[in-house]
C-alpha cells in the first residue's frame, strides 16, 4: 500500500493533501470517540473519558444489544431497498433516485390494505394470513409502479448522457411523493395495532418480535431473490444484460423485457421493505421514502454497486452504523443530542466510504461501458 | 471528407415506406391509448382536489375558473396530439382532414369519460378512508350541482368538445393556428397576471383600463376577454413576420453593431426593471424580490450545473451557510458570538466563509463520478441542515428555533433594506443579480469558462488538452457557492430570521427544476425560467401569482422536471452548445442526410461531423 502510494506518478496537488488531511481527521475522530467509549465502559471515572465528555454515562449491555438489534432490523430493510438500486444501476448504469418512493408506495399500500383488513376483523383473527395478503398486494403494486416508471420515464432516455436519467428520476421521485401527498393527505397514517407477540420482547435474547419478523422476512426475500437471479433463466438474462446489453441482445435475449423484470424485482423488494417498515414503525407519511431511499443507496454503494450480497451487507452496516454510531463515537466526544444526528451519521458513512473506498467493500460490477 | 460518408444510395430513402392514408382513416388504437391516458390523468387531477381548490380563482368571469380550466387542458391536448405524426425520412404524411376532428372528438370523449365514471363512483361508493379528497364537494364540482347522470353527460360532452377543438386546431393553417393559440394564451395570461396588472395600473393611474378588463372579484370580464383576444390575434397576424425578421436581424449582426444592440436591449431591460417597482405596490414588489432571489440562486447553480456540468443537489447548503453566517454576524440575538457587523462588512466575511465551505465540500466530491457526486452533495446539503438544527450546535445557531430579529441590510448608511420594504429588497436583489449576470457572462467567455465547458462535454479529453480538471471543477463549485451566499445573506436580511426548515433539500430541487426548465447554461434562459416558475407557481415557501397552486406546485415541479427531460432536455431557451451536445446523434443523422442530398446534387461539400457510436 505505502509503496504503491510512493510510486504514484501523478504529483500530489493541494486537493490531494486536503483529502489526506480530511481522511486522517475523520479516522482520528472515529478512533478517539471509540477509545473514549471503551474507556468509559471500563471505568466511568476514567480521566480520558472524563476529559472527552464530563457527563458521559456509557451504555449498559442491554442498551448496547438493543441498539445493535434495531440497527440490524433497519439495516435489513435498507438492504432490501438497496437491492433495487443495485440491480438497476448494474443493468442501466444510473441511480434510480425514485426507488425510495417505490418503497413509500409499498408502505402506503400496506397501510391501506391492513386498515381495510382490520376493519373487516381479519387482522386480529389471522395476523399471519393478513400479513401474507398485504405483502402480496404491496409487492404487486410496487412492482407495477416500478415498471410503469421505467416505461414512461426511463425507457425513452436509454442511451442519453448519464446525468439525464438521474435528473429524470429526481423528478419522478418528487412527483410520486407529491402524488401520495395530494391523494392521501399530509397527515401521518398509522398501521393497525399488531398482536402482542409482535410487540413484546421475547425471552430469546430479549428481542422484540417485530424485529425478529423483519430480519427473518428480509433474509427469506434475499434468498428468493438470490435464487431468481442466480438460478433461473430470467436471472441469467439479467446478468447477461448487466454484463453487456448489446451482446445479450445479439444472443437472443429480449433486453427490454429483461429490464422490465429487473425493475419489477427491485420494486417487489421495495414493497416488501415497505411492509416491514410498517410493522416496525407502524406509521407512514408521504416523505417516508426519502431518507431510507438515500440510505439504501448508500448501502448499495457501501457494498459495491451491482452486487446482491453487497447490497445486503451494506444495508446492515449502514443500519448498525446509524444506530450505534452516534452513541459510540459522538456521545463520548461530548456531542449533545446525538440521536438527532443519526441521519447525519448515515450520510457521513456514505461520504466516508466514497472517500476511502469508492468501489465499495466488494468492488462494483458495472455495465461494460461504465467500467474505467 | 467523402471517405467518411456512408454508402450513398440506399433504396429505403428513395421510395416512400407507407402510402398516404385515406382522409377518414383513424389509428383507433392510438386514439384509445391517448384517450385513456388522458382519462386516467383527469381522474387523478380530480382526486387530487385541484378542481375544488382552484375553483376559487376565476379566470374568465363568469364562465371559467382555474379549477375547470385544469380539467379542460388534457382532453384538448389529447385531441391535438392524437393527430401527430412523427416526421420520418421517406414516409409520406397523411393529409389533415375531417379525420383530425373525428379522432380528436373520440379522444376527448374517452378523456372526459374518466370524469363521468368518477362522478358515478363518487355518488355510489365511499372511499374517503384512503383518498382524502373523495368528498361530496368534489362530486358537486363535477356535477355542477346537479344529479350524477348530468355529470356523465356533461363531461362526455365537454371532453368531446375540447378534444374536437384540439383536432380543429390541426386543420388550421400555420398562421391562423398561431393566431388562435396567441388569443387563448393572451386571455389566460391576462387572468394569471391579474394581481400584477391591477397593482401596476393603480400605480400608473390606469385603473380605468383594468376596471374594464377585470371583474371586481377577480377574473377577466367577458368583453375584456373578447377585446383582448381580438387585439392579440390581430397582433399575431400582423406582427408575425416582423418579430421573426427582427430577431433574425439581431442574430445576424456582427461585431460592434451586435454588442451595441445587446447593450441597448440590456439597458432597456434594466430601465424597465428599475422603473417598474416604483409604480408597483407592496405585494408585487414582494413577488419581484422573491423571483429575484431565485434568479440569483439559479444563476449560481447554473455556473455549477450548466457551465461545469457538475450536478450539485446540495446547492441549498450554500444558501443556508450564507444565511446563517450573515445572521450570526449581524444579529444582536445570535446565541454565541454577535459582532453585530454592518451588513455590507458581514457580506465580505460571508463570502469568505461560503467560499471555504464550497472548497471543503467540493474537494472530496470533485473526483467522483457525476452521479455519485450528485448523491454525495445531497448528503452534504442534508448534513449541513441537520447540524444547524441540532442541539449540539444550538449554542451557535439556535437549533430548531433558529436566529431571529436579524437587522436589515444597511447600505453605506444610505438606506436600510429589510423585509418591511420589499421595494428596497428588490433593488438590492437586482443589484446582486446584475453582478451575478455580469460575472457569469464574463466567466462563460473566459479561459476558465471554456475549460468548464470542455470538462462538461468530455472530462478525459479536457484533461488530455492540459486542463487541470480538479482545480477547474473546484473553482466552479466555489463560484457557485459564493453566488449562492449572496442570496443567502439577502434572504437573512429580508426575512429577518433564519430557521433550519427554510433550507430543506427540496429548495435545491426547485432551483434545479428552474435551471433545467429555463435552459441549462444559458443566462437568459435561467432568468426566464425562474421568472416564469417562481413568479407564477411560487418557490418552496413563497407564493406566486397563482397562490391557489400552493399545495400542488411541488407536484407540478416534479412532473415538469420529468417532462422537460423527456421532451426538451435543453430547456425553454437553450444554450447553443448544450443543445448540440444533447442532440449530437440527431444532428449527426441530419448532417448525414444532408450529405446524401448534396452528394446527389454533385456538391457534397458539407463537412461531416463524426458520428458518435
Amino acid at each position: 500500500m505505502i509503496g504503491k502510494a510512493l510510486r504514484r506518478k501523478a504529483p500530489r496537488t493541494g486537493v490531494d493533501w486536503f483529502l489526506t488531511v480530511m481522511r486522517v481527521a475523520a479516522l482520528t475522530v472515529v478512533a478517539v470517540g471509540l477509545l473514549a467509549f471503551i474507556a468509559q465502559e471500563i471505568d466511568t471515572n476514567n480521566p480520558f473519558a472524563r476529559w472527552a465528555n464530563p457527563d458521559a454515562t456509557g451504555l449498559t449491555r442491554a442498551q448496547f444489544q438493543g441498539l445493535i438489534v434495531s440497527g440490524v432490523a433497519q439495516g435489513a430493510m435498507y438492504g432490501l431497498i438497496a437491492l433495487g438500486y443495485s440491480m438497476v444501476y448494474g443493468v442501466l448504469g444510473f441511480i434510480n433516485f425514485a426507488h425510495g418512493e417505490v418503497f413509500m408506495v409499498g408502505a402506503m399500500t400496506g397501510m391501506i390494505t391492513s386498515t381495510k383488513l382490520a376493519d373487516a376483523g381479519m387482522w386480529e383473527s389471522n395476523f399471519i394470513g393478513s400479513l401474507v395478503l398485504i405483502v402480496f398486494v404491496s409487492v404487486i403494486v410496487c412492482a407495477l409502479t416500478a415498471v410503469i416508471m421505467e416505461r414512461v420515464a426511463y425507457r425513452p432516455l436509454r442511451g442519453s448522457p448519464r446525468l439525464i436519467p438521474l435528473i429524470t428520476s429526481i423528478g419522478v421521485s418528487f412527483f410520486l411523493q407529491n402524488v401520495s401527498l395530494v391523494l392521501l393527505g399530509p397527515a401521518a397514517k398509522a398501521y393497525p395495532d399488531v398482536p402482542d407477540w409482535v410487540k413484546s420482547k421475547h425471552t430469546f435474547l430479549e428481542i422484540e418480535g417485530a424485529k425478529i419478523l423483519v430480519i427473518v422476512v428480509a433474509a427469506a426475500s434475499m434468498v428468493c431473490l438470490w435464487y431468481v437471479v442466480e438460478r433461473t433463466k430470467s436471472g441469467k438474462a439479467m446478468r447477461a444484460v448487466a454484463e453487456d446489453a448489446e451482446i445479450a441482445a445479439l444472443m437472443g435475449i429480449n433486453v427490454n423485457r429483461t429490464i422490465v423484470k429487473v425493475f419489477a424485482l427491485g420494486g417487489a423488494m421495495a414493497g416488501m421493505a415497505g411492509i416491514l417498515w410498517g410493522i416496525l414503525f407502524r406509521s407512514v407519511v408521504h416523505t417516508t421514502g426519502f431518507l431510507p431511499g438515500i440510505k439504501a443507496f448508500s448501502a448499495a454503494v457501501v457494498g459495491g454497486i451491482g452486487h446482491l450480497g453487497g447490497a445486503m451487507t451494506g444495508g446492515l452496516s449502514i443500519g448498525v452504523a446509524e444506530s450505534v454510531g452516534p452513541l459510540l463515537i459522538l456521545e463520548p466526544l461530548g456531542v449533545s443530542g446525538v440521536s438527532q444526528l443519526r441521519d447525519a451519521v448515515a450520510f457521513a458513512v456514505l461520504i466516508g466510504v466514497l472517500l476511502l473506498r469508492p468501489n465499495g467493500l466488494f468492488g462494483e460490477r458495472l455495465p461494460s461501458e461504465d467500467r474505467t | 471528407m467523402t471517405a467518411t460518408l456512408p454508402p450513398t444510395s440506399s433504396p429505403q430513402l428513395e421510395a416512400p415506406l407507407a402510402a398516404p392514408r385515406p382522409a377518414l382513416a383513424h389509428d383507433w388504437r392510438r386514439i384509445a391509448r391517448m384517450g385513456s391516458i388522458a382519462a386516467f390523468a383527469q381522474v387523478f387531477i380530480a382526486l387530487s382536489n385541484m378542481p375544488v381548490a382552484l375553483d376559487g380563482r376565476t379566470m374568465v368571469k363568469p364562465v371559467l375558473s382555474l379549477g375547470y380550466l385544469v380539467l379542460l387542458i388534457l382532453p384538448f391536448a389529447a385531441g391535438y396530439r392524437q393527430g401527430h405524426q412523427t416526421k420520418l425520412e421517406g414516409v409520406t404524411q397523411h393529409a389533415a382532414g375531417p379525420n383530425e376532428v373525428v379522432g380528436g372528438l373520440a379522444c376527448g370523449m374517452i378523456a372526459g369519460g374518466g370524469l363521468s365514471l368518477l362522478a358515478v363512483l363518487l355518488a355510489n361508493f365511499d372511499l374517503r378512508d384512503p383518498l382524502v379528497n373523495w368528498s361530496p364537494i368534489l362530486l358537486d364540482t363535477l356535477t355542477f350541482g346537479n344529479a350524477p347522470w348530468f355529470a356523465v353527460v356533461i363531461w362526455l360532452a365537454i371532453g368531446a368538445g375540447a378534444g374536437a377543438s384540439g383536432g380543429v386546431l390541426r386543420l388550421l393553417g400555420p398562421r391562423s393556428r398561431r393566431a388562435t393559440v396567441t388569443m387563448v394564451l393572451a386571455v389566460i395570461g391576462a387572468a394569471v397576471l391579474e394581481s400584477l396588472m391591477v397593482d401596476l395600473a393603480d400605480g400608473l393611474r390606469l385603473e380605468a383600463l383594468t376596471d374594464r378588463l377585470y371583474a371586481k372579484r377577480g377574473g377577466v370580464t367577458w368583453p375584456g376577454a373578447l377585446v383582448l383576444a381580438a387585439v392579440s390575434g390581430g397582433l399575431a397576424v400582423v406582427g408575425r413576420g416582423r418579430f421573426r425578421t427582427a430577431r433574425a436581424r439581431l442574430a445576424n449582426l456582427e461585431g460592434a453593431k451586435r454588442s451595441r444592440a445587446n447593450a441597448g436591449l440590456i439597458l432597456a431591460a434594466a430601465a424597465v426593471l428599475i422603473v417598474l417597482p416604483l409604480f408597483a405596490g407592496k405585494l408585487t414588489n414582494e413577488l419581484l424580490a422573491n423571483v429575484g432571489l431565485f434568479v440569483l440562486l439559479a444563476l449560481g447553480l447554473n455556473v455549477v450545473v450548466g457551465l461545469a456540468g457538475i450536478l450539485d443537489l446540495g446547492y441549498v447548503a450554500f444558501f443556508a451557510v450564507g444565511s446563517y453566517s450573515a445572521a450570526v454576524l449581524t444579529a444582536a440575538t445570535s446565541p454565541k458570538i454577535s459582532p453585530e457587523m454592518p451588513w455590507l462588512v458581514a457580506l465580505i466575511v460571508v463570502v469568505v466563509i461560503t467560499g471555504l465551505v464550497g472548497l471543503f465540500i467540493g474537494a472530496p466530491v470533485i473526483r467522483m463520478r457525476g452521479d455519485y457526486l450528485a448523491i454525495v452533495t445531497l448528503g452534504f446539503g442534508e448534513i449541513i441542515r441537520l447540524l444547524f438544527q441540532s442541539d449540539w450546535l444550538s449554542g451557535w445557531f439556535g437549533g430548531a428555533q433558529g436566529i431571529t430579529l436579524i437587522p436589515g441590510a444597511n447600505i453605506f448608511g444610505l438606506t436600510e433594506v429589510s423585509g418591511t420594504d420589499p421595494r428596497r429588497v428588490f433593488y438590492l436583489v437586482l443589484a446582486f443579480c446584475a453582478l451575478a449576470i455580469y460575472v457569469s457572462w464574463r466567466l462563460e467567455r473566459s479561459r476558465l469558462g471554456r475549460a468548464w465547458m470542455a470538462v462538461r462535454e468530455d472530462e478525459t479529453v479536457a484533461e488530455a488538452m492540459g486542463i487541470n480538471t480538479v482545480n477547474v471543477k473546484l473553482l466552479a463549485f466555489v463560484v457557485g457557492a459564493i453566488l449562492g451566499s449572496f442570496s443567502g445573506a439577502i434572504f437573512a436580511a429580508k426575512v429577518g430570521s433564519v430557521f433550519p426548515s427554510s433550507f430543506l433539500i427540496l429548495v435545491s430541487i426547485v432551483i434545479l427544476v428552474v435551471v433545467i426548465f429555463g435552459g441549462m447554461g444559458n443566462i437568459v434562459g435561467v432568468i426566464a425560467g425562474s421568472a416564469v416558475l417562481i413568479g407564477v407557481l411560487g418557490g418552496p415557501k413563497q407564493p406566486g401569482l397563482l397562490a391557489e397552486f400552493s399545495e400542488f406546485k411541488l407536484l407540478i415541479y416534479g412532473a415538469l422536471l420529468v417532462w422537460m427531460m423527456l421532451a426538451r432536455p435543453e430547456g425553454l431557451i437553450p444554450s447553443v452548445r448544450r443543445t448540440r451536445e444533447l442532440h449530437q446523434v440527431e444532428m449527426a443523422q441530419d448532417a448525414w442526410l444532408r450529405g446524401q442530398v448534396d452528394g446527389e446534387d454533385g456538391g457534397g461539400g458539407d463537412p461531416q461531423p463524426t458520428v458518435q457510436p
